[in-house]
């Protein structure tokens, strides 16, 4: 059986890793190798590093330390950050990463993603969403990584997660930005509607407080992996627990 | 031990090299045919799609190297794919150092990609798989694969039954991750290197 994955992501800003709350107010949690080694000592399934202010500073993450955590991970992770380009893809996946993601810029120019598939295959590729709730729709921002300017696009998420699919991204983490950094659980509702639309696997991120918040979002929405940072940054949750908790409530889990 | 990874020119090259070096052995990364001839274990990477990567070792002048080879030679991911007839992805001619041809994996409802962690089942008696555990589990990303045949070493299931690791004389391959499978990953290529050439 495929086991569901945890996924801890590392939100990288100035070589360190952060963590804010609603996209603000960054905190350092820890240097970008260190974390990386202990979640794969802890048994985390995958590692993502989003450089969350590549894309406002019209720069890109460096492949250096995407080469060094390479090196030392044997465990699959994805990098983000502002890739807008075939080029700046192939550096990052050169240097070691398994996927890449890609988010406002795909939103900006979305022939973005047909490009790398084209270029890399569909299975690397994976399509960051922004999706926050206005009370009435899911609707796409941009650009989160400022929090004070985040840009609407204009897009419903249902509508953009099938246009990203159909250009042929291999898989959507889906970011629900209401839930994001305060622990009360995954938007199940969201997801689970998300999941209906999303042949590819699913990833869920945002609002990861507790274990049974990890078995609500695997049972209820089907999502393939949930992506949690504070909670494991914090030490809220500990990996090897959270893990042994779920398998033994019956959800496959590598151990 | 001389180790070659073959530079296929797909992006995966560096992952595979740090995972040999993580176990401490030396590998060069080289699409010279002199080298690859010379060198006692061979690993075929890939990522990417067939008909790209098939071309891109014609365009090197590999593929009769390749086809070629005594010593152990280990595909990985798109690099075992390669060493079939042939393959549906793209209609790709393949190398044809083993039997079978690779398809389009029919996943049901499950979502596609084929992608995580999955477990290695009905593990054969081979020299690859020692120490190997029944239900070890190892990072799979495809969406074309090998049905299980006799050359099948492990099966894994996703929608059905498929190839995980296959073996015809000196040429192995794995579909999944070696690189990024952790222990287990580690020991199938550790593993790899002590096969009977």
């Amino acid at each position: 059986m495929l086991a569901r994955r945890i996924i801890p992501c590392l939100d990288v800003r100035d070589g360190q890793v952060v963590k804010g709350v609603q996209f603000r107010n960054h905190e350092i949690v820890g240097d970008i190798l260190e974390l990386a080694l202990r979640y794969r000592d802890e048994g985390a399934d995958e590692l993502v590093f989003y450089d969350i202010t590549a894309s406002v500073d019209e720069r890109t993450i460096s492949p250096r330390w995407v080469e060094q955590v390479s090196q030392r991970l044997d465990i699959p992770f994805c990098v983000a950050g502002g890739i807008r380009s075939v080029q700046q893809a192939r550096a990052r996946l050169e240097a070691g990463a398994d996927k890449i993601s890609v988010n406002s810029p795909a939103l900006m120019r979305p022939s973005l993603i047909n490009e790398l598939v084209d270029a890399f295959g569909r299975q690397c590729i994976v399509i960051g969403v922004d999706s926050f709730f206005d009370g009435t729709d899911y609707l796409v921002k941009s650009h989160t990584g400022d929090p004070d300017n985040p840009r609407t696009t204009g897009r419903k998420t249902a509508e953009w997660i099938e246009e990203a699919i159909h250009r042929g991204g291999g898989e959507i983490v889906l970011n629900c930005m209401n839930m994001d950094g305060v622990r009360t659980g995954y938007d199940i509702g969201q997801l689970s509607a998300m999941r209906k639309i999303c042949p590819v696997p699913l990833i869920a991120s945002g609002g990861a407080g507790t274990a049974s918040h990890f078995y609500d979002v695997f049972m209820e929405a089907h999502v393939d992996g949930a992506l949690a940072a504070s909670v494991f940054h914090k030490n809220v949750l500990s990996i090897p627990d959270l893990k042994k908790t779920l398998k033994q409530q019956g959800i496959e889990i590598r151990l | 031990m001389s180790l070659v990874i073959v530079d296929t020119g797909c992006a995966n090259l560096a992952s595979v090299g740090f995972a040999f070096d993580r176990l401490g052995v030396q590998k060069t990364i080289s699409a010279d045919p002199d080298i690859i001839r010379a060198a006692q274990r061979v690993v075929l990477p890939g990522v990417g799609a067939a008909a790209y990567a098939m071309a891109s070792l014609r365009a090197r002048g590999l593929v009769d190297v390749l086809q070629a080879l005594t010593q152990p030679v280990l595909g990985i991911c798109l690099g075992m794919q390669l060493l079939f007839e042939s393959s549906q992805e793209g209609n790709a001619q393949g190398l044809g150092l083993i039997k079978g041809k690779v398809g389009e994996m029919d996943t049901g409802s499950l979502p596609s990609p084929h992608m995580g962690w999955n477990q290695l089942r009905d593990l054969a008696d081979d020299p690859l798989l020692a120490g190997v555990k029944q239900g070890s589990y190892v990072y799979f990303v495809h969406s074309y694969g090998v049905p299980v045949s006799g050359n099948t070493l492990a099966a894994c299931d996703y929608g059905g039954k498929f190839s995980a690791i296959v073996r015809s004389g000196n040429i192995y391959g794995c579909q999944f991750h070696p690189e990024r499978s952790g222990k287990t990953g580690a020991q199938i290529l550790e593993n790899f290197l002590k096969v009977p050439a």
